[in-house]
């Protein structure tokens, strides 16, 4: 195990899951937002649209989106960031994992907005805020806070869904074991536990502090 | 829906400025699909030759029927191993769920532990592991390992959700339920069985359902370790045809349809137990586990199914209330 590991880096495999990570839940929190907005908002058709979002996105399985990214979106049309190949496909994960992942941060993020109780916005409005300083100063806190425990729960499915990248030929942690798999089958096992034991190392810190800040945060009730 | 929460009823004015909103975004959206669809086109997408044989058409003189030759045998072996998966995963999860919640501590421990590992591990890492073993050491029939290996990671995967539902499913009900049977000379073994149990899978029903929806999705993860279901025929239906986008988006459309079906039938089955006054556990939509690695429990925040209640369309979600 010990020439396994210094044959191949595993460190670096991690990095790339960590980037994948970082960038992808950024992305995911940019576009989830907007299609929070649009579910939330007053106007029907944008509603529908948010909610037609949602829908296709969650029923469709991420191997495919992944998939698609790089033989629709790369290989027919043509759409290309870089001309590294490999750069070109590590962009392209990161754009469908976030295509994927936001429509779990707009249904958090829609989960945050529901815990708020109506009589909240009625007290608002009765003692007087306008609609923006009610929103700004009453509804809106009360539901980021609310929205805190989905949040950090799909932050950690993220980390965990990066692997499926490795089927465009991503380089990160699950590529790696495949490599170090094929080369060593009899160790399959130990390598399989070296990996999973870095996914605990790096979900575990996520989920307590999901739970530390939702308890912190908690608003009660 | 939130929506009555956050606004006004609109008067006059408001209405005027919504239309214009919705008008507006109905503009946008037309506008990214003329794009999408113009931008499929010029690279000879939708033409007739790429789409017939969805029809069961013949094309270009090629002898075979996309459907009978690729499609459902490709399905069938999605819902072969989302099945035997589901199954599975029952009973890992009922068993390590009544394991966590056993009086022994050395049980208790064991189990908490199995079931934190496994849901912090991805799945496509559990199948590489299984595939690779399964292969070397020839546990099964060559044929048979891709399979074996996609139903060992979800198994063990989905198995320890459904042991964390059913652990909360049991956290989720009144304390009085089982002071009751504890009360009326019950050990707390047969409170758990006779009392808490029935109680706990009624309310985790509608997420199980929605648990089905991640197994079917995950199934997809097969076509890296080579197993044939449904997304790997992307690739022959493009070799055959040449139309690997119309494959994928056909392909794309067939998971939509089931899974949708499959959220819809979560979200009726917690209505009806809701309306029979039943507690529930959200089905929050499957896809993204219900539960967190670390100490959260499941029950703090999705008891009542009120936080990740997901309307799946807001004008049936007005007419409810």
């Amino acid at each position: 195990m010990g020439e396994l590991l210094s044959q191949y880096n595993v460190f670096s495999a991690f990095g790339m899951t960590l980037l994948l990570t970082f960038f992808s839940a950024i992305g995911s929190l940019v576009i989830g937002t907007i299609v929070a907005i649009l579910r939330v908002s007053p106007v029907p058709l944008l509603q529908r649209v948010g909610a037609l979002y949602v829908n296709i996105v969650r029923n469709t399985p991420l191997t495919l989106i992944i998939i698609a990214c790089n033989i629709v979106m790369i290989v027919n049309l043509g759409f290309s960031f870089s001309e590294d190949l490999a750069r070109n496909n590590i962009i392209w994960a990161i754009i469908g994992l976030s295509i994927y992942h936001a429509a779990f941060v707009c249904e958090s993020l829609r989960s945050g907005v529901n815990t708020v109780p109506a009589g909240q916005a009625e007290a608002a409005r009765s003692v007087g805020l306008t609609f923006t300083q009610s929103l700004r100063e009453v509804m809106l806190p009360q539901a980021f806070r609310g929205a805190i425990t989905p949040l950090g729960n799909t932050l950690i499915a993220l980390t965990k869904n990066t692997t499926v990248a490795t089927a465009i030929g991503v380089a990160e942690i699950a590529g790696l074991q495949r490599e170090m798999t094929e080369f060593r089958s009899d160790l399959a096992l130990l390598i399989l536990l070296v990996v999973a034991i870095g996914f605990v190392i790096i979900t575990l810190p996520m989920g307590l502090l999901t739970s530390y800040l939702s308890s912190r945060l908690a608003v009660k009730r | 829906m939130s929506a009555s929460v956050l606004f006004d009823a609109p008067g006059p004015k408001a209405r005027a400025r919504y239309r214009l909103a919705g008008i507006l975004g109905g503009l946008l959206v037309l506008a990214f699909l003329v794009f999408a669809l113009f931008q499929l086109g010029s690279k000879g997408n939708l033409t007739y030759d790429k789409w017939a044989m969805f029809l069961g058409l013949e094309v270009n003189d090629i002898d075979a029927n996309v459907w009978i030759d690729y499609l459902l045998p490709g399905l069938l072996n999605t819902l072969k191993a989302a099945a035997i998966s589901i199954v599975l995963a029952g009973i890992f999860g009922f068993l390590f769920g009544i394991g966590r919640m056993s009086q022994i501590t050395v049980i208790r421990v064991f189990c908490g532990v199995v079931v934190e590992f496994f849901r912090s591990v991805p799945v496509l890492v559990m199948m590489l592991g299984a595939f690779y073993f399964y292969s070397f050491n020839n546990i099964f029939v060559a044929d048979v390992n891709p399979l074996a290996a996609v139903v060992t990671g979800l198994t063990l995967y989905n198995g320890s959700v459904v042991a964390e539902l059913l652990r909360s499913g049991v956290g989720s009900l009144p304390k009085g339920q089982s002071e009751a049977g504890l009360a009326i000379g019950l050990t707390r073994g047969q409170t758990l069985r006779a009392i808490q149990l029935p109680q706990a899978v009624t309310a985790m029903l509608p997420a199980l359902v929605g648990q089905l929806v991640v197994v079917l999705k995950d199934t997809a993860l097969g076509q890296i370790i080579t197993y044939n279901e449904l997304l790997t025929n992307y690739q022959r239906i493009g070799s055959t045809w040449g139309n690997i986008v119309p494959a994928m988006i056909v392909i794309a459309a067939i998971y939509i349809v089931i899974n949708y079906a499959l959220t819809s039938l979560a979200a009726y089955v917690e209505r009806r137990l809701r309306q029979r006054g039943r507690v529930t556990i959200g089905a929050g939509g499957g896809a993204v586990p219900l539960v967190v690695a670390g100490d959260v429990e499941l029950s703090e925040f999705e008891v009542g199914g009120e936080d990740l209640d997901i309307d799946l369309d807001p004008g049936e979600a007005d007419s409810r209330r």
